[in-house]
């Protein structure tokens, strides 16, 4: 690795899940599971497919609320936390099966991402006092810049987001999530559906964002090249449950998790 | 690229040719008016919109329909915001329609004949028993009534989505239907009721102006000016909505709730705003009405009034604020003018035993089937706005920032 880490449990944690455990029904989606993403770091969640890792995602941006355990962001309890209270906080994320705003063009689902950090109510939207265009004005230029900085051709701004190409589609999402300013940002599958060369493009752009953007990332991915290369931590969920924890390299090298992938070997 | 949201398919062959030709001019067109063409267009029909009654008698048949036309735009206007914006399908918005219509009764009449209350009121208003507000203070009422009730309607709503929500907001439309049935029975004290059911408020104060002449039923121009001064407002309101905070916000849960909310959007609050501001402009134009017709009839109250100006919105293009006034219009006209005055004898002269009026619903069926054949999206679709291209920072502008973040 060529960057150098910042050290990987020493750091304070920014966003910490203690013994979370998620039921649905009679099912047990996530297991008692105890993970911390440290400050500045790039951290993997790993797993075959219904490991939990989606529903663990879903519970630290408070789409879903833990049966038992605790969530924490920074020193403050978010458990029951709304998904927007935690976004504007700053917790952003992407999703796995894109969901951008369809009908929308890529520069307004930015400005949508922005919508925790202005403060235009009712009253300020129908009279449209001086501080309100501004603040209008600024979100388009702001959406602007996170547009280009995402890599987005000038072009297609103005473009519908269902209109868009697959790979635009997935830099959009991660403008949407870096315009309400978060401190951690989670990707769910970011390299999904793309070539090697485009996942390498996304692992270097990662530890940009990281660098320039002072961000924590947390994603979850399956390719595996893009996990040992971009993560300092790697956290392996396997039917709930956490089977593995640590560097990538001596993740790699854990039985439980040769065994959770590739199926026991007698 | 063929999901269809953005419309069907250009048509082949020769119309398809014909459509992109019409196009290319339009955007030719569009390109080389000066860009204070959109609000000199607008002035323009507003002062044609004040002088419109001059043109007709006090009495006219035609200025009626258009003034109780405008009525319904504002209320399709208030249902635009939540169908069509908010994406929440309100089948009870008859409801607010009804609560406008009662402030206007029991705030503007000697119905509460125990009340003594008079405040800003002239003429034989000011002398009469019952409650008597300034018009203007109803409209007040009546929005804070409303937005309440909206509110209320909202909430159990929040967690539903789609049909359940129109099932829900349905009966609502119908409790409240039925109260102002029964309100005969609901006692407010000293002998005094809720409503007077079937046999109609009356005696409603005429709203009084100075200025622009006696509010009589035998002169339309007042009435007239005071629903259109009305449409503008509710009509700039929702322009400015439209191109809010707030508004991306209904159109962003409208699309994609979990996503929505991820971004950082209150879903309760924005929600309930939605429901709040559309129940509003119900009951202002219930308000209207109430004062218009001059008597609060439970009988008005019906759920085809709520399907009526929903089919609005949809003929006009869901969303679509230009497309919920034209639908509004459009459909007003055809029930209030077309049909009665117009057409009505028809049948007649084909030997047949009935008015067109007694097919009005018939009509209306076939007119929305047409549509929905012919032109899905709504007559005046929500374009999607190509603003952000057009008034662009320099592209070299945005370059400079990317290293600089």
């Amino acid at each position: 690795m060529t960057i150098e880490a910042p050290a990987g449990t020493s750091a304070p944690p920014v966003l910490q899940a203690d013994h979370v455990t998620k039921e649905f029904g009679g099912l047990v989606a996530v297991n008692d599971v105890s993970f911390a993403v440290p400050r500045l770091s790039i951290v993997s969640l790993i797993g075959p497919n219904g490991a939990g890792k989606t529903t663990l995602f879903n519970m630290l941006t408070g789409l879903y609320k833990p049966t038992s355990g605790r969530i924490l962001f920074g020193e403050r309890d978010v458990t029951r936390a709304r998904p927007d209270v935690i976004t504007s906080l700053g917790v952003a994320r992407t999703f796995q099966n894109i969901r951008l705003f369809g009908a929308m063009s890529a520069l307004e689902n930015v400005m949508i991402g922005r919508h925790s950090r202005m403060r235009a109510g009712l009253f300020g939207s129908i009279f449209r006092p001086p501080w309100v265009r501004r603040e209008e004005r600024d979100v388009r230029v702001r959406a602007r810049e996170l547009l280009a900085y995402v890599g987005l051709r000038q072009e297609v701004f103005g473009q519908l987001a269902i209109h868009l190409s697959y790979g635009d589609q997935r830099r959009v999402e991660i403008a949407r999530a870096l315009a309400s300013d978060p401190t951690v940002l989670l990707l769910d599958e970011p390299t999904a559906g793309m070539n090697p060369q485009e996942s390498l493009a996304l692992t270097d752009f990662m530890r940009k964002l990281r660098d320039e953007l002072k961000l924590t990332i947390l994603l979850i991915e399956h390719d595996m090249k893009v996990v040992m290369d971009v993560s300092e931590r790697v956290t392996v969920l396997d039917h709930g449950e956490k089977i593995a924890e640590g560097p990538p390299a001596q993740v790699r090298a854990e039985p439980r998790v040769i065994e959770a992938y590739l199926g026991k070997q007698d | 690229m063929t999901s269809g949201v953005s419309g069907p398919n250009p048509p082949a062959g020769n119309v398809g040719e014909l459509v992109a030709q019409l196009r290319e001019w339009r955007a030719a067109i569009e390109s080389r008016l000066p860009p204070w063409s959109g609000r000199a267009l607008a002035a323009a029909l507003i002062i044609g919109g004040i002088l419109l009654p001059l043109f007709f008698t006090q009495t006219s048949g035609f200025l009626e329909a258009t003034l109780i036309a405008l009525a319904y735009v504002v209320m399709a206007l208030g249902l635009n915001i939540v169908v069509g914006f908010a994406g929440l399908l309100d089948l009870g918005y008859v409801a607010f329609y009804a609560l406008g219509a009662y402030s206007m009764g029991w705030f503007g009449s000697d119905f509460f004949f125990k009340e003594h209350v008079h405040v800003l009121v002239s003429g034989i208003a000011a002398h009469e028993i019952g409650i008597h507000l300034n018009f203007i203070l109803i409209l007040v009422c009546a929005v804070i009534i409303c937005a309440a009730a909206g509110a209320l309607i909202g909430l159990p709503t929040l967690r539903l989505r789609g049909d359940y929500i129109a099932i829900v907001t349905l009966a609502f439309g119908e409790i409240i239907g039925t109260l102002a049935e029964n309100g005969t029975s609901i006692h407010v004290g000293g002998g005094q009721t809720l409503t007077a059911g079937n046999l109609g408020i009356t005696a409603i104060d005429a709203p009084y102006f100075p200025g622009i002449g006696i509010f009589n039923s035998l002169k339309l121009r007042p009435w007239y000016w005071l629903i259109l001064a009305i449409m503008l407002v509710v009509l700039f309101i929702n322009l400015r909505l439209r191109d809010s905070r707030l508004g991306r916000a209904w159109v962003a849960l409208r699309e994609d709730e979990v996503a929505a909310v991820s971004m950082g959007i209150p879903l309760v609050r924005t929600k309930l705003k939605a429901y709040a501001i559309g129940a509003a402009f119900g009951g202002v134009a219930g308000v209207f009405l109430g004062a218009y017709y001059t008597v609060i009839d439970a009988d008005y109250f019906a759920f085809t009034f709520s399907i009526f100006v929903l089919s609005m919105i949809i003929v006009g293009g869901l969303g679509s604020i230009w497309g919920a006034v034209l639908g509004a219009l459009l459909l007003s006209y055809i029930n209030y003018y077309l049909i009665p005055d117009v057409f009505n004898s028809i049948p007649h002269t084909f030997g047949l035993n009935f008015n067109l009026s007694q097919l009005s619903f018939g009509i209306f069926g076939f007119l929305l089937v047409l549509v929905m054949i012919l032109r899905p999206q709504g007559l005046f679709p929500e374009r999607r706005r190509k603003l952000e291209l057009t008034e662009a920072i320099a592209s070299d502008d945005a370059q400079l920032v990317e290293g600089g973040l």
